[in-house]
């Protein structure tokens, strides 16, 4: 029996619309639920004290330093060395054995258990260079981590740069540089912004990793070789151990506003960007 | 007459696949010399190996070619395509960029950064590309905003500002209507009173209507060269002749 093709059609804007449909909803209940159970918990004095009784009573302060700092450490390591990393694949070796070899080396250390990470960050950073449980070492193990998403994205980015301009600028009298710099970068940014994003997104919520090389001291880190908690270490102890639900969901909740705002201030800035070149 | 380049014995390959077999010919200092011929026959290899672009897709080339009596296999290929511009097929403004910003692009990515400097340039390499009337009042829009016509006078505006002394255009009217093939033809006439220029066409009677001299390459050969007129009245080989009439290509 052969359908007729306004049904089929019909049918697939049914499945792929529900498809989308469903995705959406299932993360707006998960958004609602954990806003719904953490929201009561949020106030001021929970995000600006620090906690007692292990977390059973008081805030979060000391986790938030270390939710934002840990971060923001991989990032500042993992971003250059992933950008340029990109560059060199894409822009200065042609395609080969080498170069593929490379590029499935990196899609493998994508797909490693974060958890891996950690047990290597703990030999390598912790005990091997003497590091100890620090900010340092969890950095360290989060840039190595997110590395090869950083790699991997700017390098789809750059490709996704038109030949042309590559050609137009060669024309032009430009080096291999000057083209990478003025035309290449410039155009693959968004690209390359989102990646930063997605990689920002994983090292936030990351606790396997954080636990082993960064330890889950609550005190207010003062060097880069303190201990310190993240927020998502802080969550992962208080459910675990059954010290305080309330708080967890509290803590849970804090942590996806912070994602939320880190997305959105970040696609503003590049949006500002973008507007500002043309 | 003076000699702008002089191509000789020269070869190209792309990876073992030759693709230009043994080409001698001399290009004339401000003269319009078009290349003809059939899809394959290497005459794209041939523009592009005059200002090395060839090497940009991964192609090789043996053999000399002189430019002003300077091998320019031997320099270096940033400064020789400062010399030698180029204007592609399919006209390729930086989208993200304003029509002013295309023309400058050339001076920027040369570390140019001094907007006094490249304010007359950019209004000067409009006017000579036949453009500023049209854009005058609009130089901040997009370049990727305007009629394909004139995004290919932008691109030849973009190539002027590098003030080079020969311009290769690659088909550079075969994406376009016949009103903008007749500005972008009118434009060639005037601009080989300063530079000299090599054009690749399948468009025979653009050729003929164009250039000065003519060169038609055939499976990788140059087959015939001379005087554009003498080409398109009594050709020396009868392969040119039946090129010409149409009877194959």
């Amino acid at each position: 029996m052969r359908i007729h093709p306004r049904y089929t059609q019909r049918g697939a804007i049914a499945v792929l619309g529900g498809a989308t449909l469903l995705t959406l909803l299932i993360l707006a209940f998960i958004i609602f639920f954990i806003l719904e159970k953490g929201l009561p918990g949020i106030s001021l004095s929970f995000l600006t004290t620090n906690p007692t009784d292990m977390g059973r009573a008081g805030g979060i302060f000391p986790t938030l330093i270390g939710t934002i700092i840990l971060p923001l450490l991989a990032i500042i390591i993992a971003t250059p060395l992933g950008i340029f990393t990109s560059v060199y694949l894409s822009e200065y070796t042609k395609e080969n054995k080498a170069t593929r070899i490379i590029r499935f080396g990196t899609d493998c250390l994508a797909g490693i258990p974060s958890i891996i990470f950690g047990l290597f960050g703990y030999i390598f950073f912790v005990v091997t260079l003497g590091f100890g449980w620090s900010i340092l070492s969890g950095g360290l193990t989060l840039a190595v981590m997110i590395l090869p998403t950083i790699i991997r994205t700017s390098e789809e980015a750059i490709r996704a740069v038109p030949k042309s301009y590559r050609e137009v600028s060669f024309s032009l009298g430009a080096t291999s540089w000057q083209t990478v710099k003025k035309v290449i970068l410039p155009n693959a940014l968004p690209g390359i912004v989102t990646g930063i994003m997605l990689s920002i997104g994983r090292a936030i919520g990351e606790t396997a990793a954080v636990i082993f090389t960064a330890g889950s001291s609550l005190r207010i880190p003062s060097s880069v070789f303190d201990s310190t908690r993240t927020m998502a270490v802080h969550f992962y102890i208080l459910a675990r151990e059954g010290i305080s639900a309330e708080n967890a969901y509290a803590t849970a909740a804090t942590l996806i506003i912070a994602v939320l705002i880190v997305n959105l201030s970040a696609y503003w800035l590049m949006h500002r960007f973008i507007a500002k070149r043309s | 007459m003076e000699i702008k380049l002089s191509i000789k014995n020269l070869d190209a390959y792309y990876g073992k696949n030759q693709v230009l077999k043994n080409i001698s010919l001399d290009i004339p200092k401000n003269k319009v010399v078009a290349i003809i011929g059939p899809s394959g026959c290497g005459k794209s290899t041939f523009l592009r190996s005059l200002n090395r672009m060839h090497e940009v897709v991964g192609g090789t080339i043996k053999g000399e070619i002189l430019l002003d009596g300077e091998d320019l296999t031997k320099t270096d290929p940033v400064l020789l395509r400062k010399r030698v511009g180029m204007v592609f097929q399919k006209p390729n403004p930086f989208p993200s960029m304003s029509i002013f910003n295309n023309v400058a692009a050339g001076l920027k990515l040369n570390g140019v950064r001094n907007k006094k400097q490249i304010t007359p340039i950019v209004e000067k390499c409009l006017r000579q590309a036949a453009l500023w009337e049209e854009v005058k009042n609009n130089l901040n829009d997009s370049g990727a905003n305007i009629s394909g016509g004139q995004q290919q006078r932008l691109c030849i505006a973009r190539t002027l500002a590098v003030n080079p002394e020969v311009i290769l255009m690659d088909e550079p009217a075969s994406a376009l209507d016949p009103i903008s093939t007749t500005k972008i033809e009118d434009l060639i006439f005037e601009l080989k009173k300063d530079y000299t220029i090599v054009i690749v066409t399948h468009n025979m009677q653009q050729a003929a209507r164009v250039s000065d001299y003519t060169a038609f390459f055939y499976m990788g050969e140059l087959i015939e060269f001379s005087d554009t007129k003498k080409m398109f009245t009594s050709p020396d080989k009868q392969q040119t002749e039946d090129y010409i009439r149409g009877r194959f290509g």
